[in-house]
């Protein structure tokens, strides 16, 4: 992803937020669904994009509010170019992840919940994503990472900050 | 002819290199002027052998592992499509000890089909429990769930027929199935694998479960942390409709059902039932109160039966060998199999499926090999985050559920997370309340406060602020938690806290240097 997608990301376009949301509204329980997709249209979901949902759904901004101020995964304003979540619950700390995690604040100055300053890299914690017997896990774009240590860290740290040309 | 070779898409194989490996052996079998067919099977389990790759000879499956994409060349070399010798070979995998001394009945696909495949589950048996079921009366399905002991693998345990016999027999002209495959637990990954390895298995029990229960609509809610299990999930629900397992008149018969798969959006919350209900309507995932249960009023108001992803994927199991099939494995009031996980800091990871009462040492010492570390194991938790840290003088408890609470603990969703002997059970304790302090969906205020006081309390005990006085809070507290939390998730927070500080109590005053945050 480049440059020039990120600032699209940012801005807000009421209509194709209003053909994303009637793309959904039909599904039962079509709120999370309409989230899901404004996020993956947008890299996040614009808060003018709420009165949108709530009329579709007939619901109040309120509502839509709470839905997504309730869940870990929607964001209110863009990531960085590439977004790493890692793994902080028991079977990762058994391997170690605490120690990762000092190393991508103190050594790459990614902290957890932020985004970089060069908006190379967001780095959020999950707990859990399935990949126990291979800890420290983490997903990159996406994509898992396990056996995760020192060397496979900063090479994913590097891969990211050499994307920008 | 060409060779077969099984290089697997599971999310573990991923996260090692296992696309890279599929793509060098395509690359290098070109190189060679040889023909391969490359299979994208699911994982066996055996994590640490990841990136495991089979090759089909006439002694059965061959097992290479764990390859990199730089071994690719020299498995050409050695003839590895002939199931040539090898540093990485392992022999016919069926015949592997890991493998051979477990009892799979419910993996017993995983890892073996192409998990997209209709055919190759046909082949191995799919299908078989559905078209059992699509010829008998629902009443007779539920009998046979019952009399099959089967428990609610997700944690709590609760007879699956009984379930369902509360949903057939509640009247409604609209009623739901739902998946939660919400699996959150740390050191848990089976629902995963199975939804990744052989999906087919989950919308067969799934199906099974409306033929039951007269519903005909199904949802599996799946975590947004599982981007591929969701993927295959989908693309698999596609085939089964356009293959007419799934929608009107299933395999040609007069029932119709029909399944879609949700995403989760990072709320470990949403695993807890009524919480998932709320979610799939759209709503923020905050718990309901119980009665009225989800059998009675679930989603939209409408009589739903809602189970983890393994209890409907034993059904078909079930009903295509007989309930007492199944019941003839396990002990106690604990029957049937259950699919352990062995994870965190273990040498030889991964799912092992055997029938309840396997004790917690054969796991992580028979087949998990100790720690990755090679240090001394300390602790071992069992039952994800909620779930109890064990000593090792508690290692030879077995595993079922009634085994588990005479411990102080709980079997869970079958993770056994191994930590050696760095581990600060202390910071472990005080990990069990922040966790529930994050993922607190904040309706009842034992867990939405407690759960940070709980933090609170620890860290002035760790740092030794009139820690004898904190203790007696902090046990009071856990009290509090577990009588007046409205879930599990507020209402077990206590157990990995109550056991560390019964068979840790020293790390509770280990000097430390951290000083308190200014209050």
């Amino acid at each position: 992803m480049n440059i020039e997608t990120r600032v699209l990301q940012g801005d807000f376009d009421e209509v194709r937020t209003r053909r994303v949301v009637d793309a959904h509204s039909g599904l039962e329980g079509a709120c999370l669904p309409i989230l899901h997709a404004l996020q993956e249209a947008f890299g996040y979901v614009d808060k003018r994009a709420i009165p949108i949902v709530a009329d579709a759904l007939n619901i109040s901004k309120a509502e839509v509010h709470g839905v997504i101020s309730f869940y870990h995964d929607f964001r209110g304003r863009p990531a960085g170019r590439h977004v790493l979540k890692l793994c902080r619950a028991e079977a990762c700390q058994a391997m170690g992840v605490d120690a990762l995690v000092d190393r991508l604040a103190n050594l790459h100055g990614c902290n957890a919940g932020e985004t970089s300053a060069d908006g190379a890299l967001t780095l959020d914690n999950v707990y859990c994503l399935g990949n126990c017997a291979l800890s420290p896990a983490a997903l990159i774009d996406g994509e898992p990472v396990g056996r995760l240590n020192e060397t496979r860290l900063d090479a994913i740290v590097a891969r990211c900050r050499g994307a920008v040309q | 002819m060409s060779a077969r070779v099984y290089v697997p898409i599971d999310s573990s194989s991923l996260s090692v290199g296992a696309e890279a490996v599929a793509r060098a052996v395509e690359s290098e079998a070109k190189k060679r002027g040889l023909a391969v067919e490359i299979v994208r099977n699911g994982s066996r389990g055996m994590m640490w052998l990841e990136t495991l790759v089979e090759v089909e000879t006439a002694q059965g499956r061959v097992a290479y592992g764990p390859v990199e994409a730089s071994d690719v060349a020299s498995l050409f070399d050695a003839g590895f499509l002939t199931g040539g010798a090898h540093k990485l070979a392992h022999g016919v995998t069926d015949k592997m000890e890991w493998l051979d001394r477990q009892q799979r009945l419910t993996f017993a696909r995983c890892g073996v089909v192409d998990p997209l495949s209709i055919a190759d589950y046909r082949k191995h048996g799919g299908f078989t429990g559905l078209e059992k079921a699509l010829a008998l009366a629902p009443e007779k399905i539920v009998e046979e769930i019952t009399a099959s002991g089967l428990r609610g693998r997700g944690g709590a345990g609760f007879p699956t027929g009984v379930k369902w016999r509360t949903v057939l027999q509640t009247r409604d002209a609209q009623k739901y199935v739902v998946c939660n495959a919400d699996e959150g637990d740390s050191g848990t990954f089976a629902d995963r694998m199975l939804m990744e390895g052989d999906p087919f298995t989950l919308i067969e029990g799934m199906t099974i479960a409306g033929i039951a229960t007269g519903a005909a609509k199904g949802f599996v809610y799946i975590r947004s942390e599982y981007p591929h299990a969701f993927h295959t999930m989908r693309r698999a629900i596609e085939i089964a409709r356009a293959a007419k397992w799934l929608g009107a008149e299933i395999a040609g018969s007069k029932t119709s059902f029909d399944m879609e798969a949700r995403l989760g959006a990072g709320a470990y919350i949403c695993g807890e039932e009524t919480s998932l209900l709320e979610s799939l309507e759209g709503r923020r995932g905050q718990v309901r109160a119980k009665p009225p249960l989800p059998a009675v009023k679930g989603l939209f108001g409408k009589p739903t039966v809602i189970n983890n992803v393994l209890s409907f994927a034993s059904t078909p199991w079930i009903m295509s060998h007989g309930a007492k099939a199944y019941a003839d494995y396990g002990m106690g009031r604990s029957r049937g199999t259950q699919p352990f996980q062995i994870a965190g800091n273990i040498k030889q990871g991964g799912v092992v499926e055997l029938a309840f009462g396997v004790t917690i040492r054969e796991l992580v010492e028979g087949f998990g090999g100790g720690t990755a570390s090679g240090r001394p194991i300390r602790a071992v938790q069992v039952g994800g985050p909620l779930g109890a840290y064990f000593p090792d003088k508690l290692l030879d408890t077995r595993l079922d559920y009634e085994a588990m609470l005479a411990v102080k603990g709980m079997l869970g969703h079958g993770g056994v997370v191994v930590f050696d002997d760095t581990v600060d059970l202390a910071k472990q304790a005080r990990f069990a309340m922040e966790f529930c302090a994050i993922e607190s969906c904040g309706k009842c205020t034992p867990c939405r406060i407690g759960s940070t006081r709980g933090v609170e309390t620890i860290d002035k005990i760790m740092n030794g602020v009139e820690r004898e006085k904190n203790l007696v809070v902090l046990d009071d507290l856990c009290q509090l938690l577990t009588d007046g939390s409205l879930c599990a998730l507020g209402g077990l927070t206590p157990i990995p806290v109550v056991s560390a500080l019964t068979h840790f109590r020293d790390d509770f005053s280990a000097p430390r240097g951290v000083k308190l945050a200014a209050e």
